[in-house]
């Protein structure tokens, strides 16, 4: 996938970040931190990345039993700005329009996180989307829990 | 992007130009704008302007003024110096010693130099990233034409003991180096006397001293050979071929000029002020390390690490609220990697990651860190309440 450029920006002098309008809110403004899980009873649980990388994302759900839908999403994460907002952006994702269903949060893919948030620069695609694959583990997690 | 007062703490990475200067120079973008070879009157008064630019660098340095070449920056400078000189010197040797921590102006000049068959020692540094004289003293060869050793660390601040490196080059009885240093970052801190410093070849830059961008000069002993890498009209002794800027070779002197007079004033103020802020963010933020040498460090350099807090993010953060600095982190760098300043001292992938650089100015003000520190602090604990605990 092309990644696109916030050519909204490009020209003003100053504004023209290297991260689009989308990343820069999510970054500025995080939705979704989960800051103590010590009383939060999540579901599910996933923890992707390591320190040296520069990532390390933790996820936390909370599943709607009935209807099999993620009704909560939290997370917290060590990185720059992109993986912050990526984070964030996952969460909205998995929480929005009464909530993402289990197979399509496990089927995420980091691409379609990208596109919601305008765009990344091609060399921070690779290192700085995580969200995918904490909400996976989380999702993961969940299912061997409800097994038992 | 929000109206916020900015404070500029990126003094390492350029600074502002100095009033004085830009109007020293404003006269050769109007009505003085003739090129320097020309026979003309206006090509005369342009050849003035640049043989006193010439005359005033080479007394502040303590050189002749022969021994100054006019270049467009501190890495072409580096450049010219290092290829130039182990080109032309080849026939006597062909390895070459350069410390590890140098800029990329230097070291990836000394890449192109391997590629060319020349073979390189690349010096080990101590944890605060003082080069190693014992190692240099055994790298010394027969055939080592080239050594170069950075005056003062772009990143950490490290001053290294170029006179003490001078003395091994001199006194080796196996060999007979040039001995090239990059004082870029050193100049208008410390002393630039090439004599007492004992370089034969110094790197100087304008834009770090408050003068314009795209200009600085090579200081190279007039005994020493040296090969062009840029072709054309034989300007500067046929060592640097191009219309020479005129403007900014006066603007570069006048700011060299002032940085000079400013030095041992501004050196003690600035130490005072970086110690100020230092203890105060250390008193203010928790789990903090300094990068580098506490003692042998520029006067203006603060480089840091946060643990738990990521560099480009916090950078963003402190930008958004008026405030500049820089990191070593590998999310900022284009190829991803952490700074191999930071590397070759030790500094783990973790910390490097956490690093981030303030470095002050003629213009910084002890409000300006007060500001800061209250900012920073208020970044910080933004950014590790996102942070996993573990």
């Amino acid at each position: 996938m092309k990644n696109k450029n916030n050519k909204k920006n490009c020209c003003k002098d100053g504004e023209d970040w290297i991260y689009s309008r989308e990343v820069r809110e999510h970054f500025f403004f995080p939705k979704n931190i989960l800051f103590n899980e010590i009383n939060y009873k999540a579901d599910g649980l996933g923890s992707v990345g390591s320190p040296a990388c520069g990532d390390v994302m933790n996820v936390w759900i909370k599943v709607n039993k009935k209807t099999g839908r993620i009704k909560e999403c939290k997370w917290r994460t060590f990185g720059c700005a992109s993986a912050i907002a990526s984070a964030s952006m996952m969460s909205v994702m998995a929480t929005e329009n009464g909530g993402m269903d289990l197979k399509t949060a496990q089927n995420l893919k980091p691409e379609q996180i990208v596109e919601r948030l305008g765009g990344l620069p091609d060399r921070k695609f690779h290192c700085s989307v995580l969200g995918h694959e904490a909400l996976r583990e989380a999702v993961l997690d969940y299912l061997k829990h409800a097994k038992k | 992007m929000k109206k916020v007062p900015r404070i500029y703490l990126d003094n390492a990475s350029t600074t502002p130009i100095e009033p004085k200067v830009l109007d020293a120079m404003l006269p050769y973008l109007k009505e003085k704008y003739g090129n320097p070879s020309s026979l003309h009157f206006e090509g005369r008064i342009a050849k003035s302007a640049i043989e006193k630019s010439r005359e005033k660098i080479a007394q502040i340095i303590n050189s002749e003024k022969e021994e100054i070449i006019f270049t467009s920056g501190g890495t072409e400078s580096d450049n010219l110096a290092i290829l130039g000189i182990a080109r032309a010197n080849a026939n006597k040797g062909k390895h070459i010693i350069v410390s590890s921590i140098e800029h990329k102006a230097v070291l990836d000049s000394y890449k192109k130099l391997e590629k060319e068959g020349f073979s390189v020692t690349y010096l080990d540094v101590n944890k605060n990233g003082i080069v190693s004289l014992d190692h240099l003293k055994s790298s010394l060869k027969p055939d080592t034409i080239l050594v170069s050793v950075m005056y003062a660390n772009n990143e950490i601040g490290t001053i290294q003991p170029i006179k003490k490196i001078s003395k091994i080059i001199k006194d080796s009885k196996t060999s007979n180096p040039i001995f090239h240093s990059d004082a870029c970052q050193a100049v208008g801190a410390l002393l630039i006397d090439i004599k007492e410093l004992g370089v034969d070849a110094l790197t100087i830059s304008s834009s770090k001293i408050y003068g314009p961008k795209g200009v600085g000069c090579l200081y190279l002993n007039k005994e020493i050979k040296i090969e062009p890498i840029i072709f054309g009209g034989g300007q500067e002794n046929g060592i640097r071929s191009g219309t020479e800027n005129v403007a900014s070779i006066v603007g570069f002197s006048e700011a060299l000029s002032i940085s000079e007079k400013k030095r041992i004033s501004e050196n003690k103020r600035l130490t005072k002020l970086r110690d100020y802020f230092l203890s105060k963010i250390i008193k203010e933020i928790k789990d903090i390390s300094l990068n580098g040498d506490k003692k042998n460090r520029l006067p203006n350099n603060i480089n840091i690490s946060i643990q738990k807090v990521e560099g480009e993010s916090l950078l963003l953060l402190l930008d958004e609220c008026g405030i500049s600095c820089s990191t070593g982190s590998a999310c900022s760098s284009n190829n991803l990697k952490p700074s191999h300043v930071l590397t070759k001292i030790g500094v783990s992938r973790e910390l490097a990651h956490c690093s981030i650089r303030f470095t002050l100015g003629r213009y910084t003000k002890k409000a300006d860190l007060d500001y800061t520190v209250n900012i920073l602090s208020k970044c910080v604990d933004k950014i590790r309440k996102m942070s996993p605990t573990k």
